[in-house]
């Protein structure tokens, strides 16, 4: 069973949208590992090294997450995680800006999929199972 | 009088505890210096005749329970993936077993650090590393090192079970010594260490105390059933849980000073206590026991002159205190004769800060702590390891505390707060001292009498 780590980022106590992910990915086959609000860089990429985990989904939803995900990717890389998908998604940035444009930023730091806020988790579990290569 | 017998075959004493089950009270202790080098029932032997000298109404023994600590106890190494995660559910198995940790591997271990490990002075490996269906790449390449490097001590396996089948082949054709139980951490932060720690005592019971002479005691004097600091950890448990009818003293903390380490144990949940804490980190077991390798007061009292600075050493000296002491010079003289009695009141002095500094460093380390964190939804705090602010009772014990005067100034070290805001340190706890030095005793004892053990604890804790 393919693992994926899941948690909302920073000092994010958002847990509604958390467990909504952790239900859709779990019934739709994905061992979830959650690691709850409130967890930092260190505790997604430790959860996934001892959980061998093929991909991290990081939730924010109080407009701070470009800051909380800021060298991300390149910690992963140092953790030898280079190979695990990355993803984003919720209210990430502050205030009302162009998706689009918000999108290449996350990209650019190295994220594998950014989600627009609103945008619905059965789009993120369509793209996990075609990124894992899963049915 | 139905008199029964405790013996636990300490690192310097053979401690023995007679107690009577038909009337439940001590009827007397004794003790005479260990003999592993030679025969260990010498010194055995020697603390009978004390026992009997003293209290020839003792005819007969109706049974004989045993523990030992015996040649520096046990001495394990610990093996996991991440550091904060299997590392550390790996170590809080052998701390809760009884046993010093005296090597952590994180990750994959080097050539050289597996020379290392087959050099060290240990008893047993315990090798973890990944969740059940997590990173087990990890833990096999560590198996295959221990293998290539033909370690020569039994190996614990407690990691990711998916490895298990792989690892057993690689031991299969050497000559390593090996036994596979459950996942200390079979998911994320979930811990399960009870097989590992049954794994842990069933190889002391049958190997080690074995190759340090004191086996063949066994059939003198029945059998040997733990390390002794689980059984201090064992009568903490039953003190503070009670037994069917008979209640017990809620959550507590058994502070154990000795000569080369301070053992910390608690008893309780250590929940955050307010809503606006979050508690972060590993589970915490609800006994717990930490042990401090480089607090001690004798064998590692140097280690103490990296730990304090000379003006954090003289804060521990009591405030009419005049004399004027060599600190560097007296921590040499405690570590190069560890037999060292204090006999003037300047050494006594100087002992009595020694102490306080193994209680008041230990609890630092074995408290949980709280982090400030300033959100946008206003301040949250985390907490990580167990708040202790709440504990009723501090149980203290070791040669120091038992035949200090002061020892309950000592142990007010434990609500020492200043500049330490953010430790979880009990707030006014009642002290208690183990006068006697029946703690591992009543362990012991618990194994097949609880009640008259818990009877005892409360009777003699004073």
């Amino acid at each position: 069973m393919n693992t994926v780590v899941i948690g909302v980022i920073g000092a994010d106590v958002h847990a509604v949208g958390n467990k909504i992910i952790d239900y859709v990915l779990s019934e739709n086959g994905f061992n979830v590992v959650n690691i709850g609000v409130l967890s930092s860089q260190e505790d997604f990429i430790n959860a996934a090294i001892e959980t061998d985990a093929k991909a991290i989904l990081v939730s924010s939803l109080y407009g701070h997450g470009e800051m909380d995900c800021r060298y991300f990717k390149e910690k992963c890389v140092e953790a030898g995680l280079d190979h695990v998908k990355l993803y984003v998604g919720g209210n990430i940035v502050v205030g009302k800006q162009d998706f689009t444009e918000v999108e290449k930023r996350f990209k650019d730091m190295g994220f594998d999929r950014v989600y627009a806020p609103g945008q619905k988790i059965e789009d993120a579990l369509k793209d996990l199972r075609h990124d894992l290569m899963v049915q | 009088m139905n008199p029964y017998l405790l013996v636990d075959f300490g690192s310097t004493y053979t401690k023995l505890t007679c107690v009577d089950l038909e009337n439940e009270y001590i009827i007397g202790t004794a003790k005479a210096p260990t003999t592993v080098e030679t025969d260990v029932l010498d010194g055995y032997d020697k603390a009978f005749k004390y026992l009997i000298s003293d209290h020839p109404e003792i005819k007969h023994i109706s049974g004989i329970s045993a523990c030992s600590s015996a040649a520096g106890g046990l001495k394990m190494a610990a093996i996991g993936l991440v550091e904060e995660l299997t590392v550390e559910a790996a170590k809080r198995a052998c701390l809760g077993a009884g046993a010093i940790v005296t090597k952590v591997y994180s990750h994959h271990m080097t050539n050289k650090e597996a020379q290392e490990l087959k050099d060290a002075d240990i008893d047993i490996v315990l090798l973890a590393g990944g969740t059940n269906g997590g990173n087990k790449e990890c833990i096999l390449h560590n198996a295959r090192k221990i293998k290539q490097f033909g370690i020569r001590v039994p190996v614990i396996v407690a990691g990711n079970k998916d490895a298990y089948d792989e690892i057993e082949e690689q031991f299969q054709e050497s000559n390593i010594e090996y036994y596979f139980v459950n996942n200390v951490m079979p998911q994320l932060k979930k811990l399960d260490v009870s097989e590992a720690k049954h794994a842990i005592r069933k190889i002391f019971i049958d190997k080690i105390i074995e190759a340090k002479g004191i086996k063949k005691a066994e059939e003198r004097i029945g059998e040997i059933i733990m390390p002794t600091p689980e059984a201090v950890l064992l009568a903490a448990e039953l003190l503070s849980k009670g037994y069917e009818d008979e209640a017990g003293y809620g959550e507590l903390i058994v502070i154990d000073i000795g000569g080369a380490t301070t053992d910390v144990h608690t008893i309780g949940e250590g929940f955050p206590k307010r809503t606006e804490v979050i508690l972060k980190g590993l589970e915490e077991p609800f006994a717990k026991r930490t042990v401090e390798g480089d607090l001690g007061m004798r064998y590692s009292a140097n280690a103490l002159l990296s730990l304090v600075s000379d003006y954090e050493f003289k804060r521990y000296f009591e405030e009419d205190d005049t004399c004027n002491h060599n600190i560097e010079k007296s921590l040499n003289r405690r570590s190069s004769h560890v037999d060292f009695i204090p006999k003037t009141k300047d050494e006594e002095e100087f002992d009595k800060a020694i102490a306080k500094i193994c209680c008041d460093v230990s609890m630092s380390r074995h408290v949980g702590h709280v982090e400030v964190v300033h959100t946008p939804l206003g301040d949250m705090y985390y907490q990580t390891g167990k708040d202790l602010t709440g504990i009723q009772y501090v149980i203290g014990t070791g040669g120091v505390l038992i035949n200090n005067k002061e020892a309950k100034k000592i142990l007010k070290q434990v609500n020492k707060k200043s500049n330490k805001a953010l430790e979880l340190r009990p707030t006014n706890p009642s002290i208690l001292i183990d006068k006697s030095y029946i703690m591992s005793a009543m362990g012991l004892l618990s194994q097949k009498y609880p009640k008259v053990a818990l009877k005892l604890l409360k009777q003699y804790l004073m």
